[in-house]
């Protein structure tokens, strides 16, 4: 897909996500815009993933193709829109997040069988180590797939990350990237105010990982150029780290960079106006 | 009272061991982990068979937990081995979140449950891990009785798909069930026909539960003798029939009496038919050092105990 292109799902992605935050009046607008142009891009254009007639189909196991899980599972807006944009699931699914007997849980879940999802996640630490074990079953497998992980800043706190970041380089999974959403936020302020991670690419350079950068983590020519660059690292021994640098909320002015909309829902007003600032590409559902 | 005997006596740990050893020649999914504690968990022929299928965790049980759900991912049956302390108060958010709620076909092992692990002392004597592993949806909990039963049943859950809690233990105690039992989930194990009392027993207890059988036959009480080495699904059809028989129960269990298999015999007996039941377990305390036959003394854990409590539900049924 053309660059231009991609930001047109983009753009859309953002709308179903405030759209979706104002719906239920809850959920987490911030990281989900911050992490839009990852997303997308992964889904729309670097993930090998099943298809028949042009549509993805899901089964769980995900033979021979790229596995993406979200770690950080409060941000389920962003992936479910990019799931439901991509033709996992019929994308007026979206009007029922966080409602009863919803597939679209709060935070997403195998447990309504929603196709895409592959874990439940929500509570901290813990996605980086199921990647790892989807990746060993993929080396056992003789599966040349790939996993992708993404998790948060301030996610990087929880001790279980340490674990996994520990065990990754030990048995050399190298068909794993993993992603930090570094937007410098968490629900009580600035990371570095709440507990400094302090210089997280030396961190994980230590614990012997390869560790990229992507400065311009909403900009997606840069976003597409860091994947191609962290795909082309692997095979080698060595997991790869891609420190992502977004804005929380980013691409709705009165959003970004505040961790007040960590898990805040915009009003009515508040959501014409985010509207206003992005374009509806493919139609809202 | 129907005759066991035996002649040797091993840990059921070692038959978890040598259960994994037949899953590692049968079943290709079969993964095992550990969490540095190979030796313990006697996984030494599985990873000299099938070192490729070995994923040595070091000592970071959280990790080990999510690793093994995302094994399931690629179809793998992922065997999480540690201490059962570790295996599950330790990592109980792990297990929920990434095996229950996720519905992942992840077998926890645990080894050195109870109290019976002895001189480690409390830190290591997890005495409530049948009761956090049963609240969780969709867990099985499994306690076999011996050595060839806890081998049966470690072969069984692999064909079993979904996450399961096997429990077993560090003391040597007498091999007294087949050699080539067949395990099936679920059922409850009639060990012995009774009229007087029904002793439900799980774990290391169903032992103890034979000698008070013996003890009580020669003062002519007549025991019925059940091993439920499954806690969760609980065979309720058997326990009803059992109690509808007796009008009384004592409950067995190497754990604490809160949250055990006599709570969830309990349960059954409130909602389908009141009787009597007294509970043999360790009463709300944690454990201390000690052998393991120091300890099942000093915490009521023994077949002594089990007649004392089967004559007081035998009492409070005729009184």
């Amino acid at each position: 897909m053309e660059i231009e292109q991609l930001e047109k799902v983009a753009s859309q992605v953002r709308r179903d996500i405030v759209r979706m935050v104002h719906g239920c009046q809850s959920g987490h607008p911030g990281g989900s815009l911050g992490c839009t142009e990852l997303l997308v891009a992964l889904y729309f254009e670097r993930m090998k993933l099943k298809e028949a007639d042009g549509k993805p189909v899901f089964d769980m196991n995900g033979t021979d193709e790229d596995l993406f899980f979200l770690s950080n599972g409060h941000i389920s807006p962003v992936w479910y829109s990019t799931l439901a944009r991509r033709g996992y699931f019929p994308v007026e699914e979206m009007a029922t997040f966080r409602k009863l007997d919803s597939r679209l849980q709060g935070h997403p879940t195998t447990h309504e069988h929603l196709e895409g999802i592959r874990i439940a996640s929500g509570s901290l630490g813990q996605g980086m180590s199921v990647a790892i074990g989807a990746a060993l079953a993929k080396k056992l497998n003789g599966d040349k797939g790939l996993v992708y992980v993404l998790m948060g800043d301030g996610e990087q706190q929880e001790g279980q990350v340490w674990e996994a970041a520990t065990f990754a380089p030990h048995h050399q999974v190298d068909n794993l990237v993993a992603f930090i959403d570094l937007n410098g936020q968490q629900i009580d302020g600035p990371t570095v105010k709440v507990m400094n991670n302090l210089d997280l690419g030396k961190k994980y350079e230590a614990f012997g990982w390869e560790v990229i950068s992507i400065e311009e983590g909403n900009d997606m020519a840069a976003v597409l150029k860091g994947l191609y660059e962290a795909k082309s690292r692997l095979g080698h021994g060595r997991p790869i780290m891609v420190l992502l640098h977004t804005g929380m909320g980013f691409g709705v002015d009165f959003m970004m960079g505040s961790h007040k909309w960590h898990g805040v829902a915009p009003n009515d007003e508040q959501l014409a106006a985010a509207l206003g600032q992005l374009e509806e590409s493919l139609g809202d559902y | 009272m129907k005759k066991y005997t035996f002649t040797e006596k091993k840990d059921t740990r070692s038959g978890f061991g040598a259960g994994m050893h037949v899953l590692g020649q049968q079943n290709p999914n079969v993964v095992a982990l550990c969490a540095d504690l190979v030796g313990s968990l006697k996984l030494e022929p599985f990873i000299k068979e099938n070192p490729e299928r070995f994923v040595q965790c070091g000592i970071s049980e959280a990790n080990m937990i999510g690793i093994s759900a995302g094994l399931t991912i690629g179809g793998k049956i992922p065997f999480a081995t540690t201490f059962a302390n570790f295996a599950t108060g330790r990592v109980y958010d792990q297990i929920r979140q990434s095996v229950a709620y996720s519905g992942k076909n992840v077998k926890i092992c645990a080894s050195h449950a109870g109290l019976t692990l002895g001189e480690d002392g409390a830190t290591h004597q997890i005495l409530e891990d049948i009761g956090m592993m049963k609240m969780l949806p969709g867990m099985t909990v499994i306690n076999p009785c011996d050595y060839n039963q806890t081998k049966a049943a470690t072969i069984a859950i692999a064909e079993y798909d979904g996450p399961v809690y096997l429990r077993f233990g560090r003391p040597v105690i007498p091999v007294f069930t087949d050699a080539d039992q067949k395990f099936e989930i679920g059922k409850a194990w009639m060990v012995n026909e009774g009229t007087d009392v029904s002793i439900f027993a799980t774990g290391h207890m169903v032992w103890e539960a034979i000698q008070a059988g013996e003890l009580l036959e020669a003062e002519g009480i007549n025991a019925e003798i059940i091993n439920i080495h499954t806690i969760k699904p609980l065979d309720e059809e058997a326990v009803l029939k059992s109690v509808e028989k007796t009008g009384c129960v004592v409950t067995a269990e190497e754990h604490n009496r809160i949250g055990g298999l006599g709570d969830s015999v309990a349960q059954v007996l409130v909602k389908n038919k009141l009787a009597p039941q007294e509970y043999v377990a360790v009463d709300d305390s944690f454990g201390e050092s000690g052998t393991p036959t120091q300890l099942l003394e000093k915490y009521g854990l023994t077949a002594k105990h089990i007649v004392e409590a089967a004559k007081r539900a035998i009492a409070r049924k005729q009184a």
